[in-house]
């Protein structure tokens, strides 16, 4: 166990740094996406409604595996046979669109359901007084709705910073995909996995500190 | 706000409304004046509250024509935003901003719509809230109010945008008993003021004392309207007696 972390314990690290990197980027995109398609599931539009309703239900139905090999391997084959297109996905824009789809899709659902558990009488209140429909959603509903989605979106940020090691398969240089290099190289799967098992929970525990320190302060002085 | 009475604030001819296949509104037609307070009385299901809902598009009028402040609201086009500016509602739950405290609850559509600075929006929210008897209460988060006490900041919060017709959707309904009073105090003096005021009530009370005028709506239609003595002491239809004799 020390000879591995003395001798592997900086690539390990770097590849925990590659895993932060491509789980940012991923949510990075995937906040954006869930902001707008969880928008577009609340306001009075049947066709943004049905367009977000039908992104959410093929991201729930397909495995994050097969929606990496798509990306990576299926998609630069399809540009090219039916489009003539010649592009191909470097590892971390094909891991980066697998979890930024992937999260926003989980995102948008806890958007769509923190603005429903709003009592519509918020809304009604703000637009009786004049305020317009966007105002209304921004001054007076989303304040309240993002307090309470908060526990929710720190365990879609966990799932997606998890969600990372499945990007090891389309050889992305992260922390699972360079243990089982060190693996192939020391025979040693046991103490290479016990280490990797620590480092992620190491990093998932320091973000949920984060996360608790930041929902208090937000729910400081209301009630 | 009130010296013309016989200008008219509210007209609504032919109103219906309709949700799915039941029909809530069959045709209502009313004018109401400057400064008139009308109350609105009726069982429940009879269409009081959707009516109400019409005045300021919050249900949006399946037929009909509703002219308010000389906007015509039925039409698809009017910017409804505008017109709302000028009709203060009131809710039955107060639907106070739970983010918010009292100021800036009352200071938030006249600062957002850019009706006021800030610094006007503070001294207009905190006269409002004198006049309500809640200058104490306005660093307060709505969840430390009582009943009585967030419908009066409601009613506050409608007047900050300076309407000159106020809606009032049974504001005393969710109400302990012993705090009604002091809501309809406030109402009270409101009409006292001379604004034009539709509340739909089940306080027959008020409505004999206030009221200039009764509207009974039972079914979805105007079956009976008229000064508040003639409701109350003389009604002439067997539904609106029936229904008398129920809650007196």
């Amino acid at each position: 166990m020390t000879q591995i972390i003395g001798t592997y314990g900086s690539l390990l690290i770097s590849a925990m740094g590659q895993t932060l990197l491509l789980a940012l980027c991923g949510l990075f995109f995937g906040c954006i996406l869930g902001v707008i398609f969880g928008l577009a599931s609340v306001v009075d539009n049947k066709v943004t409604r049905a367009i977000s309703a039908v992104y959410v239900h093929i991201i729930r139905g397909v495995p994050m595996i097969v929606l990496a090999f798509f990306v990576f391997y299926g998609l630069p084959y399809g540009l090219r046979t039916i489009l003539g297109i010649r592009y191909t996905f470097s590892p971390l824009q094909a891991g980066t669109i697998c979890l930024a789809v992937n999260c926003g899709a989980y995102m948008s659902e806890i958007i769509r359901a923190g603005i429903q558990a709003i009592d519509p009488g918020q809304m009604e209140a703000a637009r009786s007084l004049g305020l317009s429909y966007w105002r209304s959603m921004f001054r007076v509903v989303l304040p309240q709705a993002i307090k309470n989605m908060i526990p929710s979106i720190v365990n879609q940020f966990i799932i997606t910073l998890k969600d990372t090691s499945i990007l090891s398969v389309i050889g992305f240089p992260e922390l699972v995909n360079k243990a089982q290099n060190v693996i192939a190289i020391t025979f040693k799967s046991f103490e290479t996995w016990a280490i990797v098992a620590v480092m992620y929970l190491i990093v998932i525990l320091i973000l949920q500190q984060v996360a608790n320190a930041l929902e208090r302060r937000l729910s400081r002085g209301r009630k | 706000m009130a010296e013309n009475k016989t200008e008219v604030k509210i007209h609504v001819k032919d109103l219906k409304k309709s949700f799915g296949k039941k029909v809530v509104l069959d045709g209502v037609t009313t004018d109401i004046y400057n400064g008139e307070v009308v109350c609105v009385i009726g069982p429940s299901g009879s269409g009081k509250t959707t009516f109400l809902r019409c005045l300021n598009k919050l249900e949006e009028a399946t037929s009909g024509e509703i002219i308010v402040d000389n906007f015509r609201i039925s039409d698809k086009k009017i910017n409804i935003n505008k017109v709302r500016e000028n009709i203060g509602m009131v809710f039955q739950h107060f639907n106070l901003f739970a983010n918010m405290n009292v100021k800036r609850n009352i200071m938030l559509a006249p600062v957002d719509l850019k009706k006021e600075t800030k610094e006007e929006a503070e001294k207009t929210a905190m006269e409002l809230l004198k006049t309500v008897g809640l200058e104490d209460k306005a660093e307060s988060y709505p969840s430390q109010l009582s009943g009585g006490q967030k419908q009066r900041v409601a009613i506050a919060r409608a007047l900050a945008m300076k309407p000159d017709i106020m809606l009032f959707d049974e504001p005393t309904s969710a109400l302990d008993p012993e705090m009604v009073g002091e809501v309809l105090a406030v109402m009270k003096d409101l009409a006292k003021a001379g604004m034009t005021m539709v509340v739909v009530t089940h306080e027959m009370g008020f409505a004999r004392d206030v009221a200039d005028r009764v509207i009974f709506m039972d079914d979805g239609i105007i079956m009976e309207e008229g000064t508040p003595e003639e409701i109350f002491t003389n009604p002439q239809n067997e539904r609106t007696q029936a229904f008398l004799n129920c809650v007196l």
